[in-house]
């Protein structure tokens, strides 16, 4: 469990970006923090791993104030993925993906077999453990990364919109393999990104964010879709356009349902 | 052809006795290099002062540097360190810019994903930022190796033993082939002491190869100054 008291972060050139945040982020559930940018929502996932540490609030991991933790060693026990991947370019994929390990000191051969394994569960071909990670495709150097955030076995994987930059199609691939390993492994997943429709599909928990860190609303996706908070909140999720009020026609004896623009997105199963 | 024939011996000993004292600079000025260019990455005001002051040495006419060194240092008047000391200093004003300029050119994203894995910062600058700005460093290596090996010639008036003897001994004594020889001889230690650096970079940044074209500014930038500086 991940827990925000109090949360203020204000940068030296005098920026707020998160005031008085407070939230719990419960264990072994993806919760996703979700908003337009500038809503400070990358600076509170960086606060979990005290890249960023805040101005005055605390964070606890499990009941234990970060701040008395040193940082490099809590960022090797939480898995990290970003955007474009971030991996090492100098460094083979088997060694990338067995980077953390060796921070922590297991032996470089045991890590790597390791690493072997990783490349199996994110759903790469071990042939490519000895490539170099710009003789991968997008996708697949962020499978890469995310068998990184997991190499250490960590309880916690933060993900920094890691999906934002590869096409629809790899990137429909990606939140499904993120779902199956949050399933399989069982990880406390924080997931940040300014995609609604990716918050709902992944996200146990959805946290939709205005400016300065602000809560609009949290829930599950249902809930958010049933009672929006607010109007910033309907007009978010898109609640306000129709795109969220379905109704059902019958086509050919069939259900099929339509948004309120009438566009067909689906058949109801009999 | 025929001077050199019955010269060999004494080209052969020049050549060495050049190599030796190239060496030694370049490789002293490289390693002072990185942390003078880190320092100076550190800080806007330090980048800009220490660059500047730096690149100014280049700028020293290395005849008044030679003969002023013992002054300073309080070496004989004849000793090799002179000219290993005075070409370190050009070494370094050649290299701290072009090592600046490749520590700074690591991709932060790259920089803030080593990082949030858990690299401390004295790791991150050993294991990450020092060998991705390998590319850069080595492009300004082989300038100052070229520059090095060149300006070394000038050891010679000053009684230092190089390759320059022969510049000096053919003009006097008018003969061309000498003269002729010193510049070949020059030339091939440029080249050879190029391509081991070459093949260095080869074996030290498998991953480099036919990439980080970005390196070519920085390196342009070098030949210009080095072709118009020192003399």
């Amino acid at each position: 469990m991940i827990e925000f008291r109090s949360v203020t972060k204000q940068f030296p050139d005098g920026t707020v970006a998160v005031k008085e945040f407070d939230l719990v982020i419960p264990p072994r559930k993806t919760t996703v923090l979700v908003g337009s940018s500038g809503c400070g929502k990358t600076t509170l996932l960086r606060m979990i791993n005290r890249m960023i540490d805040p101005t005055s609030g605390h964070i606890l991991i499990d009941g234990e104030d970060t701040a008395a933790l040193a940082p490099v060693k809590l960022r090797r026990r939480i898995g990290y993925v970003m955007q474009n991947s971030g991996l090492l370019p100098h460094r083979k994929v088997i060694d990338n993906v067995a980077t953390v390990p060796v921070l922590n000191g297991v032996p470089k051969k045991e890590a790597r077999a390791h690493a072997l394994e990783l490349l199996d569960t994110v759903g790469l071909d071990r042939s490519l453990a000895d490539k170099y990670p710009r003789q991968l495709s997008g996708g697949q150097q962020q499978r890469v990364g995310v068998a990184r955030g997991l190499a250490a076995d960590p309880n916690i994987l933060l993900m920094d919109e890691p999906f934002g930059a590869v096409d629809p199609i790899v990137r429909a691939e990606l939140q499904q393999e993120t779902i199956r390993l949050q399933q399989g492994l069982g990880k406390t997943v924080v997931f940040v990104t300014h995609d609604i429709d990716e918050a709902f599909l992944l996200g146990h928990q959805v946290v939709i964010l205005q400016k300065g860190g602000h809560i609009a609303q949290v829930g599950t996706p249902a809930e958010i879709l049933a009672n929006p908070a607010d109007d910033f909140v309907a007009s978010f999720v898109g609640a306000d356009k129709g795109k969220r009020v379905l109704r059902i026609e019958k086509v050919g004896g069939r259900d099929v349902v339509v948004d309120e623009n009438g566009t067909p997105t689906g058949v109801l199963q009999p | 052809m025929k001077w050199l024939e019955s010269n060999f011996e004494l080209v052969w000993q020049l050549t060495l006795a050049h190599i030796a004292l190239s060496v030694p600079p370049i490789v002293i000025g490289f390693l002072i290099s990185i942390p003078i260019a880190w320092v100076a990455n550190r800080y806007r005001v330090s980048r800009g002062t220490i660059l500047v002051v730096l690149g100014l040495l280049y700028t020293i006419p290395s005849l008044p540097l030679f003969i002023f060194m013992p002054i300073v240092l309080g070496t004989p008047l004849l000793s090799s360190v002179n000219v290993s000391v005075a070409l370190t200093i050009y070494a370094v004003a050649l290299m701290v810019r072009t090592a600046a300029d490749g520590l700074e050119s690591v991709d932060k994203d790259t920089l803030l994903a080593a990082s949030a894995m858990g690299y401390s910062a004295w790791q991150r600058f050993w294991r990450v930022e020092l060998p991705l700005s390998g590319p850069v460093l080595l492009s300004g290596l082989r300038v100052v190796s070229a520059s090095t090996v060149s300006l070394a010639t000038i050891g010679s008036v000053v009684g230092v033993t190089s390759l320059g003897y022969l510049f000096i001994n053919g003009f006097q004594r008018n003969i061309a082939a000498e003269v002729i020889t010193g510049i070949v001889a020059v030339l091939v230690i440029a080249v050879v002491f190029d391509l081991i650096l070459v093949l260095l970079g080869r074996v030290v940044l498998p991953w480099s190869r036919r990439e980080r074209t970005g390196s070519t500014r920085a390196s342009r930038r070098q030949a210009a100054l080095l072709s118009g500086g020192v003399s």
